[in-house]
């Protein structure tokens, strides 16, 4: 994979002239000009892509389970051409999330598996919020904070399937008691309060943390980002440690 | 027995609706300024001791309401069709009961449909603006034009009545004839009825008429004789005379004390608020500890340091 054309840093230009790390066709690799850092692949095409698709019609059920909920926000019906049109819509795009969700779980749960470093990292949330990330010890792929945005939305959107399908009453109206729908539709409504949540949590991660964003939109960071905040994901990088490439996966996925 | 309910001939002139969306006490999903002037409160009345389950008030309600009812099959019981359906908005339940008092097989016969509560779940659980109303007089209707067929109704009815039909996917039941009543007249059901088991006027004359059955029935061994206005749900807009008002349960599952679920009410009250303050919360911490810490920016050093990682030094 070719790597980054022109780096949006340019706080510093003497900061330059490295031979190559891993070299050209590797996960770590430097560019051609001078004053641009170490870059390091993070996502292929393939998981950006997947992780978009996850995006968008998760939003777009937001708005339109939103609509159905909250009688102030029925106007945003009008975004899936009426309440009717919303109402048939919507767990149509549930479906579609829970499969595209579902690639992100195959591909990013070896490295969301919980270890002693993510609780003193939870532990120490303190120094995260503060921005204090020397303090912090080092980390795979994802912190604690990323592997439970990830194992929340996997239960959250189980319960939401489940409980989603016993109110899809075109279809699977005579399968369930009227009790059994009223259970459904207040634990799909916290489920779906809570994924909010979570996800208010995981845009605002993405977005404070300078530089992550790009990981999911040119599929690559900065090495000092890689350094900074998953120090141990770099280092394996490096060594050549990465699973993926044991395994003979695409590199950083 | 004097006391006699005949409803009205229809009018031969043009007469102007009494009841519009002026007189809206409740609007689903929509706040409604209350009316200055209320329409006094109608009632139907179904007295079940009366009834010879003849199901000419299912014929009446189809007729009036223009719905046709498919071919159905002989399920072995009297009950045609077996359940409510978006045609069949009213149904002759069939009970067969031995009283284990007198020993007596007693055919418990119940027209079933929408009961009007004055505390109406559906239009509780309502999401669609305007789709369920429940005007002054007590009826509670649904306006097909906005209802969106999401099926809530359905969940939040403790009398298990509104139906979807697969057809439009618009929620049906029984109206209580409020385009007739509108005009004047009684339902139809009631205007049908060979025995006057079904009678309509307001509902303090029901009461009042419910009385006289109930004392009657007494008189005549149904000790347990009464009326069936369940003040679970504030009361009801079809009310039923019962000999045995002390088990409802009798009469095809009639619930003893119906109540909008407390699942519901917890939808639609606690959870709704709730959530409404946890994402409020969470995007106003998010977006404060933004402004207040700035950015999480990846220094320059650091920079430098995975450049030395990369060429091979111990870092």
């Amino acid at each position: 994979m070719t790597v980054s054309q022109a780096n949006p840093d340019k706080r510093d230009p003497a900061a330059a002239h490295h031979p190559a790390g891993v070299g050209p066709q590797g996960p770590v690799h430097e560019t051609d000009s001078q004053a641009e850092p170490l870059v390091v692949d993070r996502y292929t095409v393939l998981a950006r892509v997947n992780h978009w698709i996850t995006a968008i019609s998760f939003v777009l059920l937001v708005l339109s389970g939103l609509a159905l909920f909250y009688p102030a926000l029925y106007f945003l019906t009008g975004l899936f051409g009426g309440g009717e049109n919303a109402r048939a819509i919507h767990p149509w795009l549930g479906i579609i999330l829970v499969i595209v969700f579902f690639g992100l779980f195959l591909r990013f749960w070896r490295y969301n598996l919980w270890e002693r470093n993510d609780s003193v990292w939870l532990s120490r949330i303190r120094d995260v919020l503060g921005a204090r990330d020397d303090d912090l010890p080092e980390l795979g792929k994802y912190n604690a904070g990323q592997k439970i945005v990830f194992w929340s939305m996997a239960v959250l959107l189980l319960v939401s399937l489940v409980t989603g399908l016993v109110i899809w009453d075109q279809y699977f109206y005579q399968y369930t008691s009227i009790d059994q729908k009223r259970l459904a539709v207040l634990a799909h409504a916290i489920a779906a309060i809570v994924m909010i949540c979570v996800w208010i949590m995981h845009v605002h991660g993405a977005a404070w943390v300078r530089g992550t964003v790009r990981g999911m939109t040119r599929g690559n960071v900065t090495g000092g980002w890689a350094w900074r905040y998953h120090r141990r994901w770099l280092r394996d990088l490096v060594a050549g440690k990465d699973e993926e490439h044991h395994t003979g996966a695409t590199p950083a996925e | 027995m004097t006391f006699q309910f005949v409803l009205p001939p229809p009018p031969t002139t043009d007469v102007k609706p009494r009841m519009s969306d002026a007189d809206l006490i409740q609007r689903s999903a929509s706040t409604v300024t209350p009316p200055a002037k209320r329409l006094t409160e109608v009632a139907k009345l179904i007295d079940v001791s009366k009834c010879i389950g003849c199901k000419a008030c299912q014929a009446a309600c189809l007729e009036w309401n223009d719905l046709h009812e498919e071919i159905g099959v002989n399920t072995g019981v009297y009950d045609n069709p077996p359940d409510l359906t978006p045609a069949s908005l009213t149904v002759m339940r069939f009970t067969e009961w031995v009283n284990p008092e007198t020993k007596n097989l007693e055919w418990l016969i119940r027209k079933d449909g929408c009961m009007h509560c004055s505390d109406p779940g559906c239009l509780k659980a309502c999401p669609a603006p305007g789709a369920i109303v429940q005007y002054s007089n007590g009826i509670v209707d649904f306006v097909h034009e906005n209802c969106i067929g999401c099926g809530y109704c359905v969940r939040g009815c403790p009398f298990n009545i509104p139906r979807i039909s697969q057809v439009d996917h618009k929620a049906y039941k029984c109206t209580l004839c409020s385009d007739r009543v509108a005009v004047g007249q009684g339902p139809a059901c009631a205007k049908a009825c060979p025995t006057q088991a079904i009678v309509f006027g307001t509902k303090e004359e029901m009461k009042k008429h419910a009385d006289t059955r109930i004392a009657d029935l007494k008189s005549r061994g149904y000790k347990n004789a009464g009326l069936y206005d369940p003040p679970g749900v504030n009361g009801t807009h079809v009310m039923y005379v019962l000999h045995h008002a002390d088990q409802p349960q009798l009469y095809h599952g009639l619930p003893k004390n119906p109540t909008i679920s407390p699942v519901v009410e917890l939808w639609k009250g606690l959870v709704k608020y709730a959530g409404l303050g946890a994402i409020g919360a969470v995007a106003v911490f998010g977006a404060l500890h933004h402004l207040v810490k700035g950015g999480n920016r990846v220094p320059h050093e650091d920079e430098e340091k995975a450049k030395q990682l990369a060429e091979g030094e111990r870092v």
